[in-house]
């Protein structure tokens, strides 16, 4: 597919993410889909930090710092506001990372998603509280290192699945995706952008320094999620089943993933084959 | 009518309504774009009154029914920052559960009215008259406003909205639980059009717009910071001549007329009572019996605590012997929160009075006039330096 995407820029040059930021990528093509009528709403997260300080910042469009746990509750505020004053044709965008949807902001998502409130909340998920310099929150992987999981995180806990909660709020459009595959990126963001009510958008998002890889290599890493079948791409149909828009294009095993990333370390040989278990009826369920 | 039923002002209708009621009026009076809020007693009858207000299309407003207090003042943050008028309220565990946003919309310098309804924080539960809840937020930078009344709350409510337009300040208006939010008072609800005319549209400045894009509250290095605080502060400083105005202007247009400290039969008093919220009423009644006992005490009763008259005070408390502060909170380790605020006014202060530090209530233990008149009485036994607790 041939995509005609715009050569304006929402996102400035300047900006404060780390070399081969996955979040930083992400929200500069989010914002090419979404247009100029967008207001961000982001509570503290790594792209606190990114937009950049008082009396600079890095988005062309409107953006509120708000409080961690706040965003799906600011969100509804900010929208409920445009639609008295008219503005309905605005989106309105919740941008947090993994703490800030996963833990903390759990509950006003939640309520929000209960409520049907119009707005778009996208998680970019780099897999620990990486702002504050890598600790692990309830998107963490099994197996993966962060300082407060020195040994590797438990592989009796693994990530919560954050899209089966969402999908049991019957949310009015629930997809996951990756800005290392942008022609799926795009296309869902447009779609997103095109529906009312509550929309949830689940993206991977590489971390360097977190997941302890080379910056240069954060795409390919990425990819490989999507390739091993441990991020599956998929999206909600009408009859609330999730299922793939795309299988993976290389299929290769979950050691080729772990192993591309310090922060798996420890994750021992054995341990792999359970792993790739796990990981293969999980992508079957979305076929 | 008997001759001491005042006459309802023009421009008004009379009505007997909860105190939780007459603060929902109010908003309804005020417009506000965005309603956002959680039940807790003993504020509920107010988002209650408002959902059937909205519900019957008298208040053409967005009610965010959410899931949790911090949800419901985050919610008016976003609304606010969005360029709308818009309105919380809360109680207790509620209020504290805001405590991180409170300071947020502070900082952000957003109009925004909340009412708390005075009720004790847990442990143990209960849901009774106290002060904890709002003066354990009196450092969050909100402009607070106690009333004593059911017509004070309503009137508040308008005239928070004034205030906290003009200063970018929020503003907190309380009432006590229970003995204010559900006790059935006569009220003068104003008509529509009376409101308008003292409330004007609200006219947005620095807010979410496609049209002009800003970044809002984004990380400050410390020295801006430093001055973005100092703005505050002067603000909060500003405060009082804004109230003064804001409440001569009101007494002019509905002839109920308020100041920050009110005072009773202090001309002649040796020994004051300062009171605030509902307790009032019952140091009324105490202070008259004590009168005709040949007792001259006077009330000065606090409006505004944040920020607290010092100077108003230091004015009324100058030649007097004693002030006894009736307490409804407690900051363990230091005393009645009130007396605190008290002697940090009066520091310095020459011949100020002895400031005797009374916990006259918690959790909605019951004062009687009895309990303030015996008070009074004995204040020359009253050691300055100990809070009194009663038996």
């Amino acid at each position: 597919m041939l995509w005609n995407v715009t050569t304006a820029e929402y996102l400035n040059s300047g900006h404060m993410a780390c070399p081969g930021c996955g979040a930083s990528l992400s929200m500069r093509h989010a914002l090419k889909v979404l247009g100029e009528e967008t207001i961000v709403v982001l509570p503290a997260c790594c792209w606190s930090i990114i937009a950049g300080g008082f009396p600079t910042t890095a988005l062309s469009v409107p953006l509120l710092h708000v409080p961690f746990a706040t965003a799906a509750a600011c969100a509804s505020g900010v929208r409920r506001a445009l639609l008295s004053r008219g503005r309905e044709e605005v989106t309105v965008m919740a941008w947090a990372g993994d703490g800030g949807t996963f833990d903390i902001g759990l509950q006003a998502l939640s309520g929000a998603a209960e409520r049907r409130e119009d707005f778009l909340y996208v998680c970019y998920d780099n897999e620990a509280y990486m702002n504050t310099g890598i600790q692990q929150s309830s998107a963490t992987p099994a197996g993966a290192w962060t300082t407060t999981t020195p040994a590797g995180k438990e592989f009796a806990y693994g990530k919560k699945d954050i899209l089966e909660i969402l999908r049991a709020h019957r949310p009015a459009y629930l997809v996951t995706a990756t800005i290392a595959c942008p022609e799926d990126f795009l296309a869902k963001f447009a779609a997103a952008r095109k529906r009312r009510g509550f929309r949830f958008i689940h993206l991977l998002s590489p971390c360097p320094p977190g997941w302890k890889i080379d910056s240069r290599d954060s795409l390919a890493v990425t990819r490989l999620a999507v390739d091993s079948g441990v991020f599956p791409l998929v999206e909600m149909d009408d009859g609330g089943r999730l299922r793939l828009t795309c299988e993976p294009a290389h299929p290769v095993p979950v050691a080729d993933y772990l192993r591309a990333q310090g922060r798996f370390r420890t994750v021992r040989d054995e341990d792999l084959e359970p792993l790739q278990r796990r990981v293969d009826e999980r992508l079957e369920s979305f076929r | 009518m008997t001759s001491q039923d005042p006459v309802t002002p023009a421009r008004h209708v009379r009505e007997m309504l909860l105190g939780s009621d007459a603060v929902a009026h109010g908003v309804r009076l005020c417009r506000p774009a965005v309603v956002s809020a959680y039940p807790i007693t003993p504020q509920t009858h107010i988002i209650e009154t408002l959902s059937e207000m909205v519900d019957r299309g008298e208040l053409p407003a967005e009610f965010i029914k959410v899931e949790s207090e911090m949800s419901a003042i985050a919610a008016c943050l976003g609304a606010v920052s969005a360029g709308v008028r818009a309105f919380t309220a809360t109680s207790s565990q509620g209020l504290a559960m805001m405590h991180e946003i409170l300071h947020w919309v502070a900082g952000a310098r957003l109009p925004l009215v909340m009412v708390n309804a005075n009720r004790a924080l847990g442990a143990p539960w209960n849901i009774w008259a106290d002060q904890s809840d709002s003066l354990s937020q009196r450092d969050t930078g909100w402009l607070q406003l106690y009333g004593e009344t059911a017509q004070e709350a309503l009137d508040g409510v308008i005239i928070a909205y004034r205030v906290t337009e003009a200063l970018r300040v929020p503003v907190m208006v309380m009432l006590d639980g229970f003995i204010g939010s559900h006790t059935m008072e006569p009220l003068f609800i104003p008509d529509p059009g009376l409101v308008d005319d003292y409330l004007p549209p609200y006219t947005p400045v620095d807010y979410l717009d496609p049209d002009n894009p800003l970044t809002l509250c984004a990380a400050t290095a410390p020295d801006s910071f430093y001055e973005l605080k100092k703005g505050h502060a002067r603000a909060m400083e500003r405060a009082f001549d804004v109230l003064d105005k804001t409440f001569a202007e009101f007494g002019d247009r509905f002839g109920r007329r308020y100041a920050a400290v009110e005072t009773a039969g202090t001309d002649d008093a040796e020994i004051l009572v300062l009171s605030t919220g509902a307790l009032t009423g019952t140091v009324r009644v105490a202070l008259d019996r004590l009168r005709r006992q040949g007792v001259p005490a006077g009330l000065l009763k606090l409006r505004l605590v944040r920020p607290f008259p010092r100077w108003q005070l230091r004015h009324l408390l100058t030649g007097r012997r004693r002030v006894i502060v009736l307490n409804r909170a407690v900051s363990y380790g230091a005393g009645g929160i009130l007396t605190q605020e008290l002697r940090a006014a009066c520091c310095g202060m020459a011949d100020a009075p002895a400031i005797h530090d009374v916990i006259v209530s918690l959790g909605g233990k019951e004062v009687y006039p009895e309990t303030i008149e015996e008070i009074v009485v004995r204040a020359d036994e009253l050691s300055p330096d100990e809070s009194v607790w009663r038996p």
